[in-house]
């Protein structure tokens, strides 16, 4: 848990993805067509990668990735950015992160 | 034919309350333990029946009535009544009775089973003191509209005239009539047997016709307990819940057709209530019901999803030009958005924003989603093509082309979760499209979008149905 804070905060737009994933790769992609740039981390390329995965898991993220994280704060997963971009609520996050500008 | 009653039950219990068809000759087997027919007359008989139409009833009691009248002169016909222990069945017992419905139910017509023979055209008497013989005794609604009941004196019948049919009812003997044409009677007596003979045979082939069905009901019900085990839902008729009790594509196309008519309706009411200028209050309510209709229709998909994606997936549920331009199981919010801004004007400037960033919202969601697809087909396609020949033996490319399908298996279980997310996004979209509009807007849009998929489901009928070279 700490760990997955510690990167999630370390810049705007944060994506917990498995490489394996094409759900995240798809959230992923959604992010680069809105200007942002998300720090993506793979969880089975990270040594810590189970511990991070059940971390994700408590906070409610089901399934445990794609795990979206604005601004250091946990935002959800596919489901919820979906919702949220499709009320506009996503870009207002995101500059409100400073992840976009416009 | 018009009044058909057919029996069903063909046993020969003679349940009093069978309706036997109204065809003459047809007469299924009555309990009729003592009539026997010695004249070549079948016994089977009379089972209470109720005609339904009178005047088939007299078409078909014409016939009988003539051949009991002819029957009753016979002095055969005398010996049979002493066989079968009706009271009293003479000829005269039955005059003419037979033609008229109601004096036969009114009269204490003795009827004789054994004469009733083959034609039991059963008439229903509800109180029936003098059934025949024909061990009737506990039919309650016997009334048999026999030969024996015609009027001895004419040879057609059904006109007999009412003093006529009055009459003879009681203990006039046959013998008066001896002397008219024995030629006749003889006839009679052959047709008589002709007819009866028809009927057996035409009993017997109901009989197996029955035997036959009851097999095969019996093999249907068989295969429907085999498919049920194998999980295939078969949807009992008469099941009105909304709930979806199976699981399965068949289940799934059964209950979007049911969402299909309600849909209809509710589109119906929706066009009524912006034709007639509903106020915004009523107007509300409609597009609220519609809006949960399209919750129900996802949340159903999401069901069957889980059951059988491909079929979802496939479109196989729709017809085929939607089947066509589909998007991941379903429609394009951003295609229907565009469709939807011209005809919702006025809109003011920031209805005209919301919208159009809404548009763009969904177009880039979908544009996501797709690629997200892409990426899964293309790691699909490399997982099931790294094929490579393993050198190391049989066992190895055995080993090898498991893990390959297992890892396949996997990916292809993600494709519920992109199904879901479409729904998500078509979901999403629409609700939030609501939220712009105001509520008669909102209104003539769902109109708009309703009408748009019913014309082209439409287009499909009319595609398919075109005529061909």
């Amino acid at each position: 848990m700490d760990r997955v804070k510690d990167l999630a905060s370390k810049k705007a737009a944060v994506i917990f993805t498995k490489s394996s994933c094409c759900m995240c790769h798809s959230i992923t992609q959604l992010f680069y067509e809105l200007g942002a740039s998300p720090a993506v981390h793979e969880l089975d390329n990270d040594p810590y990668g189970r511990q991070m995965e059940w971390a994700l898991r408590s906070l409610g993220c089901n399934p445990s990735v794609p795990a979206v994280f604005i601004g250091g704060k946990f935002v959800g997963s596919s489901k919820d950015v979906i919702s949220l971009h499709v009320d506009g609520s996503l870009k207002q996050l995101l500059m409100d992160a400073k992840a976009i500008w416009f | 034919m018009g009044s058909r009653a057919r029996t069903v039950n063909v046993s020969s219990t003679g349940d009093s309350n069978n309706v036997v068809n109204g065809m003459p000759s047809y007469a299924p087997p009555p309990p009729m333990p003592s009539s026997s027919s010695s004249m070549g007359i079948d016994a089977t008989n009379v089972l209470p029946s109720r005609i339904s139409e009178f005047g088939n009833l007299e078409q078909s009691l014409g016939f009988r009535v003539e051949d009991a009248i002819n029957l009753s002169r016979n002095p055969l016909f005398n010996q049979l009544q002493l066989k079968s222990n009706s009271q009293a069945l003479g000829a005269d017992v039955q005059f003419g009775a037979l033609s008229k419905m109601q004096s036969i139910a009114n009269s204490d017509i003795n009827i004789s089973a054994a004469i009733a023979g083959s034609q039991a055209l059963s008439l229903q008497k509800d109180s029936q003191p003098n059934l025949a013989s024909t061990s009737a005794g506990h039919r309650e609604n016997w009334g048999e509209s026999n030969m024996a009941d015609a009027s001895p004196r004419t040879d057609t019948s059904t006109d007999d005239t009412e003093d006529k049919n009055q009459m003879p009812e009681r203990g006039e003997s046959s013998e008066r009539s001896k002397d008219k044409a024995d030629q006749k009677t003889l006839r009679r007596l052959a047709q008589n047997r002709e007819a009866a003979r028809k009927s057996r045979l035409r009993k017997k082939a109901y009989v197996q016709q029955l035997e036959s069905s009851r097999l095969k009901l019996t093999q249907l019900e068989q295969e429907l307990q085999r498919a049920r085990q194998q999980g295939i839902f078969i949807s009992s008729s008469g099941d009105q819940t909304h709930s979806m009790s199976g699981n399965g594509a068949m289940a799934f196309d059964v209950e979007y057709a049911r969402w299909l008519e309600e849909h209809n309706r509710q589109t119906n009411e929706l066009r009524a209530a912006i034709n007639s200028h509903a106020g915004d209050i009523e107007l509300r309510t409609i597009v609220d019901n519609f809006m949960t209709q399209f919750d129900d229709i996802f949340r159903l998909k999401g069901i069957a999803a889980k059951a059988d994606v491909f079929h979802i997936l496939s479109g196989m549920w729709k017809t085929p030009a939607e089947r066509c331009f589909m998007w991941i199981g379903g429609f394009r919010s951003s295609e229907l958005l565009k469709l939807l801004v011209n005809q919702l004007e006025p809109l003011t400037e920031q209805q005209l924003m919301g919208i159009y960033n809404l548009q763009q919202s969904s177009q880039q969601a979908e544009d996501a989603l797709s690629q997200g697809m892409d990426a899964l087909q293309q790691s699909l396609a490399e997982t099931l093509a790294n094929g490579a020949p393993n050198p190391s033996g049989s066992s190895g490319n055995v080993a090898n082309y498991m893990g390959q399908m297992a890892m396949a298996m996997g990916k292809l279980g993600t494709l519920e979760g992109f199904l879901r997310q479409a729904d998500n996004l078509r979901q999403q979209t629409l609700q939030q499209m609501l939220r712009i509009l105001t509520t008669r807007q909102s209104a003539r849009a769902l109109l708009a979008i309703s009408d748009y998929f019913s014309r082209l489901r439409a287009l499909s009928s009319l595609w398919l149905a075109r005529p061909r070279e």
